[in-house]
């Protein structure tokens, strides 16, 4: 169960402008990551995110470059979980395997506003905002097991018996 | 109930007689990308505990990126790749020059007919224009790879685009990828397998019909299919680096949907700033003044694509105002460019000839815009910011209106600058 302060987007949010091309190909710690998190999309978003905070989004979040910083730099900057009304395929792998929580949710995403608080109960499968609550369906097994593992990598490991 | 193409590859790599949308299986790529990117994945390979890449004859690493190395930084990261590749054994390793991953895969006769291919860049649905089912992963999954040599795909549902009419010069296969996108949006079919199919799509080359595979991501597909025929096979020949069993969708497979499109009657199109989507005829923004102007990129940096440049630039000059950048998908595309001449077409144009690779599509380097500067580009992506400042705009097109564009200083349709095949 989290409780965040929404950052809220358009459609169609590219991984251009989540981490620009120009960064993609230079060795940075995610920390480095996030200092450069929706650079191209919102010039505020990386001086007042907060740890907890939750990403509010319309239809096909993260399209565009494969590009793993644009989950990495999220989840460094505090991002608790991305909420929209669909994703990318490869965003939405990158998340999971980074340990960032996405959920696809069309109903009351049009009434969240920057600012606003949501909280999300992930056991129930639940978003609750303003006193609504709407449900959003549950991760097939395979893909929950990496991200309550903490991501691909730790998932591995443990799989591995490297843990 | 038949199976389409992805349900086929899926199942037949996952050992089951048939499997369903949505399915999740867990399979072992015949073949896996990586580029500039390898230097990251190669650090988080080497956390996972895991001394070997366990299947090195299936790896495919390529510089493209940032080729040659413009900074210190890219320098390091080429070296330690260069040294990951010599200590894992990997052979199939093309160093910095030899082209772009997406044209360099299908040369090199890794994209093959059937074969599951997956590569840690978005443009990897290229190959489907081989038969081949291809998809963008991530990096931490590409380490994964390496390791295991295993990943899990959900199996996705399929849309059949049937494309009926032949394209007559100067209108290409960008011009039709570009309109199918303007219809459909960005995530019009967004994780779903696209099965390209019609008339036109059989008239159409194999340089043609990569440009329907590249961008198909740019519509939120997985994958993007063209079945293999004689022109594939005829191109494989003396490439294949290995036997392949071709991959056909059932007749009687499920679509979720069936499209159709008419190139009968189709104009030039060209994307504006800032999504791939928002397309227009280029009658409508015909006269847009531009600073830069680029043909290559793993869209369009084939040899066709540099013959029909050099159609519409032969005896004419581009025009002071525009830097026009052409940048060779390959060694292969530019050998026979130099062979046929066109090289010195472009270059007594006027034109700034670079080596092979990605050059300035991603921002990272060689001719990256300014503030307020306008690109006309055939490449695949025009989001703010992706060629250097976020307050320049990119334009997309095919290098019929580049090249055009190129010589007037704006942008125009190829059809005025290009009458009958010779000026």
């Amino acid at each position: 169960m989290i409780e965040g302060r929404v950052w809220k987007y358009r459609d169609d949010v590219n991984t251009d402008v989540i981490f620009p091309g120009k960064y993609t190909y230079q060795p940075l710690e995610p920390a480095e990551m996030a200092e450069h998190a929706m650079e191209d999309l919102d010039s505020s978003f990386a001086k007042e995110v907060k740890k907890g905070d939750v990403i509010v989004s319309g239809y096909n979040f993260g399209c565009g470059s494969s590009r793993e910083q644009a989950a990495t730099c999220l989840k460094a900057a505090g991002i608790a979980a991305v909420i929209a009304k669909s994703f990318s395929r490869i965003f939405f792998r990158n998340a999971i395997n980074n340990g960032l929580p996405v959920i696809e949710l069309e109903d009351g995403v049009g009434d969240m506003e920057k600012g606003d608080t949501v909280s999300i109960d992930f056991e129930a499968g639940t978003v609750t905002h303003e006193g609504n609550t709407y449900h959003f369906p549950a991760l097939p097994k395979e893909v929950l097991a990496i991200l309550n593992d903490g991501g691909l990598i730790p998932h591995v490991r443990k799989e591995l018996g490297k843990a | 109930m038949g199976m389409s193409f992805a349900q086929k590859v899926l199942a037949a790599k996952a050992g089951l007689e048939s499997v369903a949308i949505g399915q999740i299986v867990e399979i072992e790529p015949d073949y896996c990308l990586s580029h500039d990117n390898t230097a990251a994945i190669s650090k988080t390979f080497k956390k996972i505990g895991v001394e070997r890449v366990k299947y090195p004859e299936r790896f495919v690493i390529v510089l493209d990126h940032t080729v040659p190395a413009s900074t210190e930084k890219y320098a390091l990261g080429h070296k330690e790749i260069r040294e990951f590749v010599h200590e894992q054994g990997i052979a199939n390793f093309y160093d910095a020059g030899v082209g772009i991953c997406h044209q360099v895969l299908p040369e090199k006769g890794f994209a093959l007919p059937g074969a599951l291919i997956l590569g840690s860049d978005s443009h990897t649905t290229t190959y489907g224009a081989f038969g081949a089912f291809s998809a963008g992963v991530g990096r931490s999954e590409m380490a994964v790879l390496y390791a295991t040599g295993k990943i899990w795909l959900k199996t996705p549902a399929s849309f059949k685009i049937v494309v009926s009419g032949k394209l007559e010069e100067p209108i290409t296969s960008k011009d039709l990828v570009l309109k199918i996108i303007g219809m459909i949006g960005a995530d019009g079919a967004l994780y779903r397998s696209i099965e390209f199919t019609g008339r036109a799509i059989e008239e159409m080359s194999l340089s043609s019909r990569m440009v329907l595979s590249n961008m198909a991501i740019e519509c939120g597909a997985k994958n993007g299919y063209i079945a293999p025929d004689k022109k594939t096979f005829a191109f494989l020949d003396g490439r294949a680096v290995c036997e392949y069993t071709p991959v056909y969708p059932d007749p009687d497979a499920k679509y979720e949907k069936v499209l159709e499109f008419d190139t009968t009657r189709l104009d030039p199109q060209v994307a504006k700033p800032h999504t791939v989507d928002n397309v227009s005829p280029v009658e409508e923004v015909a006269g847009t003044k531009i600073h830069q102007a680029l043909i290559g990129t793993c869209t369009n940096g084939r040899l066709e694509d540099l013959r029909l440049a050099a159609k519409i630039l032969s005896g004419n000059k581009v025009a002071h105002s525009v830097r026009l950048l052409i940048l060779p998908a390959s060694q292969e595309v530019l050998l026979r460019a130099l062979r046929e001449g066109l090289i010195e077409i472009f270059v007594e144009a006027g034109a700034l000839v670079l080596n092979p690779g990605c050059g300035p599509c991603l921002g990272a380097h060689q001719g990256v815009l300014a503030p307020g500067e306008v690109c006309l580009s055939t490449a695949n992506r025009n989001f703010k910011g992706r060629m250097g400042s976020r307050d320049a705009e990119i334009y997309l097109a095919s290098p019929a209106t580049v090249a055009a564009s190129a010589i007037t200083g704006v942008i125009t349709d190829p059809r005025a600058e290009f009458v009958g095949g010779a000026k």
